[in-house]
């Protein structure tokens, strides 16, 4: 079995006594970006310290030619707010401090359902004529194949993995940016003017417009 | 930075590219491509690809010669073509061969500037409306002949050529260049697109994508484009008025509810700065001979260096942003720059400019009120603008500002070629003086 991915670097004492117990090998990796130095059979991601550079790591980890998963996010509670808009970026969590029994656990219960075929989101996403192959990175509408840019078709599949919800720019700028990016919620709307033209007029109405609240991919959940 | 190559080098892949451009800008503002194979791109990705720049305008050195050009990942774009043949483009960062910037390289000179923005706090935005012309016959040929007799916002017959420019659009969009507007001009086969705000670099960049394509749809229709600032005698030349706007995390710095006009102090102080320092940066928003055949009284074009919300002839204007749109829509417009300008270099010398003038607290002036006539006009403006490029390159090469702007090595090569520029205009016996002259004296 390959080891244990842990974010940061050192890992929390906390965590490496469950699993030095367990007996799970693990290593830990401060650099989200040399994950590919892997194999890794999965990953736990504590947030205790700085939940906003765990979220960026988880994210990052999420990414790439090989993704890891399952991975474990470690928060503390008054931090659980953050994860309703970030469910995309773990499979499951757990709350900091736990008692050792429950992190072991949820770490076993983790990599049993990795070894019994745990599955990754979906591989392709579509509405309507719109085909996003998240594993290759292409996307097409009517068959065309659309020449997004990276930031362009990361936002695009983020949008269009939840159609009919409505998300703030704020919400996007995290989400799809992942971190404090420096230019703001214009940046969202830069994005959003360059992927309507790119989809063509006939499909530029997918990506809506809701007024001072932010963007909508597709119908309406309620119907408008 | 890794997940985008990662994204492009799979685009690459997945979409069978064929060639991929690394595309540069000379100093002068020419688009300068070196093609490659996509097999080579992971490693020009991580190494740059080395070729000797001495034949490239402003990139040559004493010592050595040869530069690295380094794909940035960001502007990375596949070309859509009419044959269906897959090619994309990258824009490059110019560095030496130690990896430092090359300090030869416009876009390394405007990221520089802009990074110098961001310290102080601040993200700048533009938006240029771009003015060129169609003309006929797409062999060599020096006498423009005009497509159309049509005029500002015609929708007729007149307007010929309306498919070339939205192909031309088409083609854009599909590019990720929004287009906000675009309508037929004033003078006779003279077309404007008004491109969406984004931030300068982008902006900078998509300038340089935009006079290709423009060029390039037209050729294809057996006509050409040109961006040369006056084509025709006693018709509007051709201008790139630029919005705008100063960012401060993700308030507008320029707009301030509190304040009678909208403007902040910020802007105030913005606009003092371009207006001080406009006489030195000329040179380079305006850089041809031809350019200042541009800014002549009478064609909308500026003249004075003056502020005005309302006066088309001054030199910035402020425009009164939508109802309810204050906040976003606050922005100045900048009317000297013309579309043969270096967009990089343009931009980073009008942005230091009005930061200047933000760092140091400038007074803003009163601003000039539409006037029939010149003199009025005058009384409120702190100037006139350059009449032509030796005044031009007088005030810029006495100007530390401009000189800090571009760097040391870009500086001493601009006024150099420009300098001979002129000279080789100075002796120039012109069509004007033939007839005025030789049978009279």
């Amino acid at each position: 079995m390959h080891p244990l991915l842990i974010w940061p670097d050192p890992a929390p004492p906390d965590i490496v006594r469950v699993l030095d117990l367990a007996g799970i090998a693990w290593e830990a990796l401060g650099n989200h970006s040399e994950a590919g130095a892997g194999p890794f059979s999965g990953a736990i991601v504590s947030a205790e310290e700085n939940p906003a550079a765990a979220y960026t790591a988880a994210r990052s980890l999420r990414r790439g030619d090989s993704p890891i998963a399952p991975l474990l996010l470690c928060v503390r509670g008054s931090e659980l707010g953050d994860l309703v808009e970030r469910s995309d970026i773990f499979d499951d969590f757990c709350v900091v401090p736990a008692h050792p029994s429950e992190l072991e656990a949820r770490v076993r219960h983790l990599l049993l359902r990795e070894s019994a075929g745990f599955e990754l989101p979906p591989e392709i996403v579509t509405y309507e004529s719109l085909e996003l192959n998240v594993e290759t990175y292409q996307a097409s509408i009517d068959g065309r194949p659309l020449d997004l840019t990276y930031m362009e078709y990361e936002l695009l599949k983020f949008l269009a993995s939840s159609p009919g919800r409505v998300f703030t720019r704020e919400t996007l700028l995290t989400q799809v940016w992942g971190y404090e990016y420096y230019g703001g919620a214009r940046t969202v709307d830069v994005h959003i003017r360059r992927l309507r033209a790119k989809l063509g007029e006939e499909h530029a109405g997918l990506i809506q417009t809701v007024r001072s609240v932010g963007y909508r991919f597709g119908e309406s959940r309620w119907g408008s | 930075m890794q997940h985008q190559q990662d994204y492009v080098l799979r685009t690459v892949e997945e979409r069978r590219v064929r060639l991929v451009r690394l595309w540069f800008t000379d100093v002068l503002g020419q688009l300068k491509s070196v093609a490659i194979s996509p097999v080579e791109l992971e490693a020009a990705f991580s190494e740059g690809v080395q070729f000797d720049g001495s034949a490239i305008d402003g990139f040559s050195r004493m010592q050595e010669s040869d530069v690295l050009a380094r794909p940035d990942p960001n502007s990375f774009q596949l070309m859509p073509t009419d044959d269906g043949e897959v090619t994309a483009r990258v824009f490059c960062d110019i560095a030496n061969l130690d990896g430092s910037p090359f300090e030869g390289d416009p876009r390394q000179v405007l990221r520089r500037n802009l990074a110098a923005a961001a310290d102080a706090g601040f993200e700048f935005m533009c938006a240029p409306e771009v003015e060129f012309f169609y003309f006929e016959g797409a062999e060599r040929g020096t006498t423009p002949v005009p497509l159309d007799e049509a005029s500002y916002f015609d929708l007729t017959a007149n307007d010929s050529k309306g498919h070339i420019r939205r192909r031309t659009i088409q083609r854009l969009e599909a590019t990720g260049i929004p287009v906000e507007y675009s309508f037929h001009e004033d003078a006779p086969s003279q077309h404007e697109i008004d491109l969406r705000y984004s931030d300068a670099l982008t902006m900078a960049d998509n300038v340089m994508a935009l006079r290709m394509i423009v060029r390039e749809v037209a050729m294809s229709e057996g006509i050409y484009a040109t961006f040369m600032p006056k084509p025709m005698e006693g018709v509007q030349g051709s201008g790139m008025h630029t919005h705008m706007s100063l960012w401060s995390a993700d308030a507008n710095a320029f707009h301030d509810p509190e304040s009678a006009d909208g403007l902040s102090d910020v802007a105030r102080s913005f606009i003092a700065g371009v207006l001080a320092h406009a006489n030195e940066t000329t040179a380079v928003t305006n850089q041809l001979v031809n350019s200042y055949k541009r800014l002549v009284a009478g064609f909308e074009a500026p003249v004075n260096i003056s502020w005005a919300h309302n006066d088309r002839t001054a030199l910035v204007r402020v425009p009164v942003p939508k109802r309810n749109k204050e906040a976003r829509g606050t922005r100045i417009e900048y009317r000297a720059l013309d579309p043969a300008c270096n967009p990089y270099l343009a931009f980073s010398v009008v942005l230091a400019a009005g930061l200047q003038g933000v760092a140091r607290g400038y007074e803003l002036g009163e601003e000039s009120v539409a006037a029939l006539h010149e003199e009025a006009a005058r009384s409120h403006s702190t100037g006139l603008l350059p009449a032509n490029l030796s005044e031009a390159l007088d005030a810029m090469e006495s100007s530390a500002l401009v000189r800090d702007t571009l760097g040391e090595h870009i500086f001493e090569w601009f006024l150099r070629n420009k300098r001979a520029e002129w000279a080789a205009y100075r002796t120039h016996v012109s069509s004007f003086e033939l007839e005025r002259y030789l049978r009279t004296w």
